[in-house]
């Protein structure tokens, strides 16, 4: 089994993809993901891990020599944050569409301007409808553990899809915590080599990435679109497979005492511990108050998610990014219209929160879950409000 | 939870000194956390580090409001840095320096509370050749909390330093020797 050791998570999400017998690493650092590279490169240096390492001169770069890497069968992964990831994303598009299984480890972080290298999730939100498999990772646990598993259903034939794992930056990137880090063989044999059924290869050689013209685009588009929502079981299957081999269960949505809840919090990412603490300070306090984390954001857990929530009246969503002028956060316009549909379903209220790394306290979770409370009875004035501004 | 502020100025060491004391905890089998404060730091610039310590799964990613313990590894901060700011009424301040106690509790403005005290700058000197007291300051940590024990820290410091190790630990062992601890 696995040994419990003290690492900082970006460290240890380098051991893993170590682990993961990477052919190719392609980035360029950008703050607070650069530490994860940084030991990568070291561990390419150091002969210890026998990849390629490409140093490029932008991000947009290191997707486009992902994408290339990836094309000719070579297990591929980067890493980058904010304004990089901003850089990469006409390449992302691209890099779904044709089916290429990059791995990315994004160090989430607030888009400037003002400049800001502390954490939220403007980065990742920009991106949500870039084709790529998306999970949020709570802890350094999880974050390694969400490597093994993204490398795996990436490359399975029958999704061939890129994935993005996210860690909080900082909050999580940077934190020493205990870490179960698996045996190598463990990994072998969660993981099986990479073999595209296509690839790019001088002696047979194909064309990928060609012209689509009116007459097929949108058939391209509807296979890419089945193709990705087809991945949701492969996606599970995968933890089943991943309970089975490191004894760590993983769903698309968790639940905290979710049991006779009124009202739930919702959140993805790290600050899901800080509102555990929070709920079971409330639930002390005779509140019925519980937590959602979403773990899955694309695809979309819809119907996790719609049984996650049955029976609450009222659901906080949590935003870590702001969506100017729209109805609410990013999370809280796809959960409300999630549940439109569904016969008795919670309401919704958007709170933004967390932003350009503002901290996230226990009190300000129990003021939202309060307000949640409240907004049963008035209804909120805005359609979303932020969390925590000074006055 | 036992919560800890570290004070240093960037290059002291004080993010490496909170490091250790994770890996200590964690390797005795506690639960801990360690972290920077984020951001932009500068050689000789008034820093900060920050360390959990639990015997159950730490559940919160809040920064460190209100502190159990404060550890200051330079012995000009207390005049330049509020390093009580937040503590608890019964924490305890662990300084760096060769002044009495008197004279520490009034830099300190006043402060009553559990203080402990060793000189770490002449023993770093003495025992490494270099003033810097991380890894002193740690001996004193670990006498005037006992949150971990001096086996696992000592082994953390082989991990970190390797051969470098040994000076260091003969510097911890005599902070662990030399504190003072006024109630």
């Amino acid at each position: 089994m696995g040994k419990r050791i003290a690492k900082e998570v970006s460290i240890a999400v380098a051991e893993a993809v170590k682990q993961c017998r990477v052919d190719v690493i392609a980035a360029y650092p950008i703050t607070p993901q650069t530490h994860i590279v940084e030991h990568l490169s070291e561990l390419v240096a150091n002969g210890e891990l026998d990849a390629e390492y490409i140093t490029v001169e932008s991000e947009h770069s290191a997707i486009s020599a992902c994408l290339g890497s990836v094309a000719t069968g070579a297990r591929t992964f980067t890493s980058t944050s904010a304004q990089g990831l901003a850089l990469m994303h006409e390449i992302l598009f691209i890099t779904s569409a044709l089916r290429l299984p990059v791995v990315m480890v994004v160090a989430n972080r607030a888009l400037s301007a003002p400049i800001s290298i502390w954490n939220d999730h403007a980065d990742i939100m920009a991106q949500r409808d870039v084709g790529w498999i998306q999970t949020f990772a709570e802890n350094g646990q999880e974050a390694v553990d969400l490597v093994y598993h993204a490398f795996r259903v990436a490359e399975d034939r029958r999704v061939m899809f890129p994935a993005i794992v996210n860690i909080d930056g900082f909050t999580l990137s940077h934190m020493i915590e205990p870490i179960e880090l698996p045996d190598q063989e463990q990994v072998d044999q969660y993981l099986p080599p990479f073999k595209p059924r296509y690839k790019l290869d001088p002696r047979k050689p194909i064309s990928i990435g060609p012209v689509g013209i009116p007459e097929i685009y949108t058939e391209a588009k509807k296979a890419q679109d089945e193709a990705f929502k087809n991945a949701y079981r492969v996606i599970i299957k995968a933890w089943d497979e991943f309970e089975k081999i490191f004894g760590r269960r993983y769903r698309p949505v968790e639940t905290y005492r979710m049991e006779d809840a009124e009202v739930a919090l919702l959140i993805m990412g790290s600050l899901a511990e800080t509102a555990m603490t929070a709920v079971d300070r409330m639930r002390e306090a005779g509140k019925k108050v519980g937590l959602v984390r979403i773990r899955l954001w694309r695809p979309f857990p819809l119907r996790d998610f719609v049984r996650a929530v049955k029976g609450v009246k009222m659901l906080a969503v949590v935003d870590r990014a702001l969506s100017p002028g729209a109805t609410g956060g990013p999370v809280a316009v796809e959960v409300r219209s999630a549940l439109y549909q569904v016969p008795g379903r919670p309401r919704v209220v958007s709170f933004i929160a967390g932003l350009g790394g503002r901290d996230v306290t226990v009190e300000d979770f129990e003021e939202m879950a309060d307000k949640a409370y409240f907004y049963l009875k008035k209804k909120p004035k805005e359609s979303y409000e932020m969390i925590g501004v000074k006055e | 939870m036992i919560e800890v502020r570290l004070h240093g100025r960037g290059g002291q060491g004080a993010v490496t000194s909170a490091e250790l004391i994770a890996v200590a905890a964690i390797n005795q089998g506690k639960y801990a956390q360690a972290f920077p404060s984020f951001g932009p730091e500068r050689r000789g610039a008034p820093v900060q580090a920050f360390v959990r310590v639990s015997e159950e799964p730490i559940r919160t990613r809040e920064k460190i409001y209100f502190p159990d313990v404060v550890l200051v590894l330079d012995p000009s901060l207390p005049s330049i840095v509020n390093v009580t700011a937040g503590l608890k009424e019964d924490g305890l301040v662990i300084l760096n320096s060769h002044k009495d106690e008197k004279e520490l509790r009034e830099m300190l403005g006043g402060w009553r509370g559990r203080l402990a005290v060793v000189d770490a700058t002449k023993i770093a000197l003495e025992e490494l050749g270099l003033p810097i007291t991380n890894t002193t300051m740690l001996g004193a940590f670990l006498k005037a909390t006992g949150l971990v024990d001096q086996k696992y820290l000592e082994e953390a410091l082989e991990e970190r330093f390797g051969r470098l190790a040994e000076k260091n630990k003969k510097a911890m062992a005599r902070a662990i020797k030399e504190i003072k601890i006024y109630q």
